[in-house]
């Protein structure tokens, strides 16, 4: 995969002639309630009885365009709003705004019944393999479920050699298929879980942080069985980690969130050579690294805000070294730079930092 | 690729090699109440080939040996081990049999509770938001009238309607029912709160990924995974039903004396208590007692083993 | 003589189907002021290593060998009573989840006072003032407003640094951190990392460092060991283990590291996993995911399968691998014959 050649053709807003985005996400806010049901809502205030609702602000307004046979990775801390966004492409959650295109058709308003057809295309990795797959199913039940369901055809013999397959090739020994999960340690459960979503040949994984519960010697098998199963398979990725190192390794582009927003998006190899946004600036300079010389890392003043009252303007100013007014009044928008990639910053846009 | 590949284990080896055997050998209570409790089922469903009697059929009935005392106590008669009662049936056999009734009712009634309470439950936890708001509020409804007033309400319909005659003819069925209806909310509770646990695993959001169906996900992802306390409060549900009858027959709401169950032989003794024949009462009270201890001893076991804080299985 | 010396450590846990070995044989020592790391991934036993340093284990585990002397006296035969004074002020520990730690029905100054005056004979006021220099010294922004703030009012990161002001608080010669950072963001990581570094440099305190991360240790520690399947395998100097490992394992462990190999290219993994530590294989604990195995000859690879491996020195490490004894050996030849 060569990340620089494949950003090129990938110049973010769609320059004429190229091709259209596997999945498109437009305006998705996605807020959660955190006032309980109708009645815990009403307030009696100044004589009067009135409605009030508070909000975590999960998402607000994210755009972001996924091509096809790339690896698209969100970075963020917790909190960010990263899984958010997961969820809501894969139908989990519901947008409370905005929309989810895929291959042209929307989809965050269909039916279940109109949904099938995309819930085959599109199958999702979680991040805790100790808890996505079903304790009282086998295996193999667990590997047929899927097919079964979404080829009501299919003779059992046939669904029984699709099971062999992808069981051959994800690593799975043929024998595990009458055993149960917690018979298994946390990487052969991930490459279960795989085994799973690639059971119904997919175009689109959506990968929900599928590393970070596994040991550093488990994580390069499960790693590399994802890429294998990318070229294989030429499988588009959503790619939601906080490891830099994994998405400096993995990712054709990257997008950057903080509190709920992109700050930055841009193809990797330009990311990490030149980060833009001060935050993403940050977090590169936070990494450990094995290398003796220790670069001062950046340090961020104050804590991540909470997302139920979101700071105004861009959310990032009240730790941000470079910020002035208009980032406290102006909500900053997806710019794009000269070198490919998009940023949502006004001292990048104005030219006051580099 | 892998190194580690477990052997496949069969369903009988896999329970060898359980925990839950492997607790039961080394618990003297467990294995004497459930020695106890599969001997008592055991002559109750063999009551109508091991009684020497049959109760229901008023012609093996003399009330000439109304009365009798059980073996160890002067007056008796060797045909009678255990005595008779007022209308001079041989208690041994009564017993048997209204164990058997007893029984019946407890399972029957814990099966129609399981399913009512079930079902809510996992709609409730599953579905959440206004179902749940209103199947709860249903549940405490249903839990702030006692079973007690159910069984007078509904035994004082059936008989108003129908007559007494129909509802003899009934009673069993009718009393499951009322059992069944009053109890369920337990189920629905315990239910309930084991589905909101499960359902924000990650193997539920991996079925909804998949395009499974509400219900399938319910049933056969969730469900299954909620059986440990379903099976736990299942024994205390039983045990509970059993008493809850033979209090409804003790108050003359239950089983009719002509097909007396436990409850309703203790009842029919009552009266003669005074009078000296404390057998009548006092005997199938006894039976009742460890039926239930065994039954609830059994139950707190299975809680113990069960329990996925004190054992991770 | 070395502040804490740990020699031939074995711990057992005695579990219904027989004992189980969880630590074999682990000796190291630690310097006044030293920082060590111990690294490993979960079930290598670097928890374990940590709690019966204080002779924490919980039953059914318990020390079966070996001596831990710390200042020179013996800590596994010492009594409940001198080993909490140890506990308390000589050795203190900070753990993964701060709520472990923190009590959350009192406040943070009712913690840090009440551990002060359970140590030692001072007023609740001198307690107090003692406690607001603590949290002074780990940054956090108005201290003495934290003191009455409840445990849940503070974010992870506050916790964190709560956390290190209680280790800190009778002065103690080591701090233990068991997975200090894990479950922070990377920011803050680096913000709580650099400001242990700074306070065990500026009081003089030692650290043992217990992480999976090879990049945590690398940037704090000085020396390190690292734990495979309850036994040392490697240990010496981080930056010699970290630039130029000797043991299969090491070297696996970090080729394996995604910064390791080029964006997009294949990772240099390890296969298989760690084996459980009631299954272990015979001899070395590593032999079947080894990769140098393939490479060995007939004895040395009947040693690896049937023999558990000693230490060799190799420069200023110490490795227990049979394969890295042997090219020491033949090194060592070759050397003769040239001289």
């Amino acid at each position: 995969m060569n990340a620089t050649a494949q950003a090129k053709a990938q110049t973010p807003d769609q320059a004429p002639g190229a091709a259209k985005p596997l999945l498109e996400i437009r305006g998705v806010e996605k807020r959660f309630s955190l006032s309980g049901d109708f009645l815990e809502q009403l307030k009696f205030k100044r004589g009067r009885i009135v409605r009030e609702q508070q909000f975590v602000h999960a998402i607000n307004g994210v755009d972001l365009d996924i091509q096809r046979g790339e690896a698209l990775c969100v970075v963020g801390e917790s909190g960010c709003g990263k899984s958010t966004v997961a969820r809501t492409v894969m139908g989990l959650i519901h947008p409370s705004a905005g929309e989810v295109r895929y291959d042209g058709q929307r989809i965050d308003d269909l039916s279940h019944k109109a949904l099938m057809p995309y819930r085959r295309r599109m199958q999702m990795i979680f991040q805790n393999p100790y808890a996505s797959l079903n304790p009282r199913m086998t295996i193999q039940q667990t590997l047929e479920e899927p097919i079964r369901l979404h080829h009501p055809d299919w003779s059992p013999k046939r669904i029984k050699q699709q099971v062999a397959e992808v069981m051959a090739s994800v690593g799975i020994a043929a024998d595990w298929g009458g055993r149960y999960g917690h018979e298994f340690s946390g990487g052969q459960r991930q490459r279960i879980a795989i085994a799973r979503a690639l059971a119904v040949d997919p175009e689109f994984i959506v990968a929900d942080e599928p590393i970070s519960a596994l040991d550093v010697s488990i994580q390069a098998q499960v790693l590399n069985l994802l890429m294998e199963a990318q070229q294989q398979r030429n499988l588009t990725y959503l790619f939601i980690t906080h490891d830099l190192a994994v998405v400096e390794h993995f990712g054709t582009r990257v997008a950057v969130m903080y509190l709920g927003r992109v700050c930055e998006v841009a193809p990797t190899a330009t990311l990490f050579a030149r980060p833009r946004h001060p935050y993403t600036q940050a977090l590169m300079s936070a990494i450990p690294r094995l290398e003796d010389d220790r670069p001062q890392h950046i340090r961020l003043e104050g804590e991540v805000p909470t997302p139920v009252n979101l700071p105004s303007g861009c959310v990032f100013h009240g730790r941000c070294p470079h910020a002035f007014d208009r980032c406290r009044q102006e909500i900053p928008q997806l710019i794009v730079t000269d070198d490919g990639g998009q940023v949502a910053c006004h001292a990048v846009e104005e030219g006051r930092i580099d | 690729m892998t190194t580690t590949t477990p052997q496949v284990a069969s369903r009988w080896s896999r329970f060898r090699g359980s925990y839950l055997l492997y607790s039961f050998k080394r618990d003297l209570v467990a294995q004497l109440s459930l020695l106890v409790f599969i001997a008592l089922v055991a002559v109750a469903v063999l009551a109508p080939w091991l009684a020497p009697m049959n109760p229901y059929d008023l012609a093996q009935i003399d009330i000439m040996s109304s009365e009798l005392p059980p073996f160890w106590i002067e007056g008796s008669d060797p045909a009678y081990p255990v005595g008779t009662d007022a209308q001079g049936r041989d208690m041994l056999s009564t017993i048997l049999y209204g164990a058997r009734v007893s029984l019946i009712i407890g399972f029957g009634a814990v099966a129609l509770q399981a399913m009512l309470g079930v079902s809510f439950g996992l709609l409730a936890g599953y579905l959440g938001g206004r179902v749940d708001a209103f199947l709860m509020r249903l549940a405490d409804i249903q839990l702030s009238f006692s079973t007690l007033m159910v069984a007078i309400v509904v035994g004082a319909l059936v008989k108003a309607i129908f007559g007494g005659a129909t509802f003899s003819a009934y009673a069993v069925p009718l009393l499951v029912l009322i059992i069944g209806l009053a109890e369920w909310p337990q189920y629905a509770r315990t239910v309930r709160a084991s589905v909101l646990a499960e359902r924000h695993k990650e193997y539920v959001d991996a079925a909804r990924v998949m395009g499974f169906t509400s219900r399938r996900i319910m049933f056969r992802h969730i469900l299954p995974n909620t059986l440990s306390p379903i099976f736990v409060i299942s024994t205390v549900q039983v045990a509970n039903a059993i008493i809850s009858e033979a209090a409804l027959s003790f108050l003359g709401l239950g089983m009719p004396e002509t097909q007396p169950s436990l409850g309703s032989l203790i009842k029919s003794g009552f009266d003669y208590l005074q009078s000296g024949s404390w057998w009548i009462t006092l005997i199938p009270g006894l039976v009742l007692v460890v039926l239930v201890l065994v039954i609830n001893l059994l139950g707190d076991w299975l809680r113990d083993v069960l329990n996925p804080r004190l054992y991770k299985g | 003589m070395a502040l804490l010396d740990v020699n031939h450590l074995d711990v057992r846990f005695a579990l219904r189907r027989g004992d189980v070995q969880a630590l074999r044989d682990i000796s190291f020592s630690l310097e006044r002021g030293e920082r060590l790391g111990i690294v490993g991934e979960s079930g290598a036993g670097k928890s374990v290593a940590a709690f019966s340093l204080l002779n924490l284990i919980a039953k059914p585990g318990y020390i079966a060998g070996g001596s831990i002397q710390f200042d020179g006296r013996e800590l596994t035969d010492m009594s409940d009573r001198a080993l909490r004074h140890v506990r308390g002020h000589r050795m203190s520990m900070i753990f993964q989840d701060p709520m472990m730690t923190l009590n959350p029905v009192l406040s943070i100054g009712e913690q840090m006072v009440e551990c002060l005056k359970a140590h030692r004979r001072i007023s609740t006021r001198e307690a107090r003032a003692i406690a607001l220099r603590k949290l002074e010294q780990v940054q956090i922004p108005s201290p003495s407003a934290r003191l009455d703030q409840y445990p849940h009012e503070l974010s992870g990161g506050m916790r964190q640094r709560v956390i290190i002001a209680i280790a800190l608080l009778l002065d103690p010669d080591i701090i233990i951190a068991d997975e200090p950072t894990t479950a922070l963001d990377v920011t803050i990581q680096a913000e709580i990392m650099a400001l242990l570094l700074e306070l065990c440099e500026q009081h003089n305190v030692g650290l043992i460092l217990i992480t999976h991360d090879l990049g945590v240790v690398s940037q704090v520690t000085q020396r390190m060991l690292v734990m495979y399947a309850g036994r040392v395998i490697e240990q010496g100097p981080t930056r010699e283990i970290i630039n130029d490992p000797q043991h299969p394992y090491t070297q696996g462990l970090i080729n394996a590291l995604p910064q390791m190999a080029t964006p997009g290219s294949r990772l240099n993994q390890i296969p298989g996993s760690m084996p459980s530590l009631d299954n272990l294989p015979t001899g070395c604990a590593f032999h079947p995911r080894c990769g140098f195995i393939d490479r060995a000859d007939g004895t040395t690879r009947r040693a690896c399968i049937d023999e558990v491996p000693g230490f060799v020195t190799s420069g200023n490490c110490r490795v227990a691998c049979h394969m890295v004894a042997e090219m020491l050996e033949r090194e060592r030849i070759s050397a003769e014959e040239i001289r």
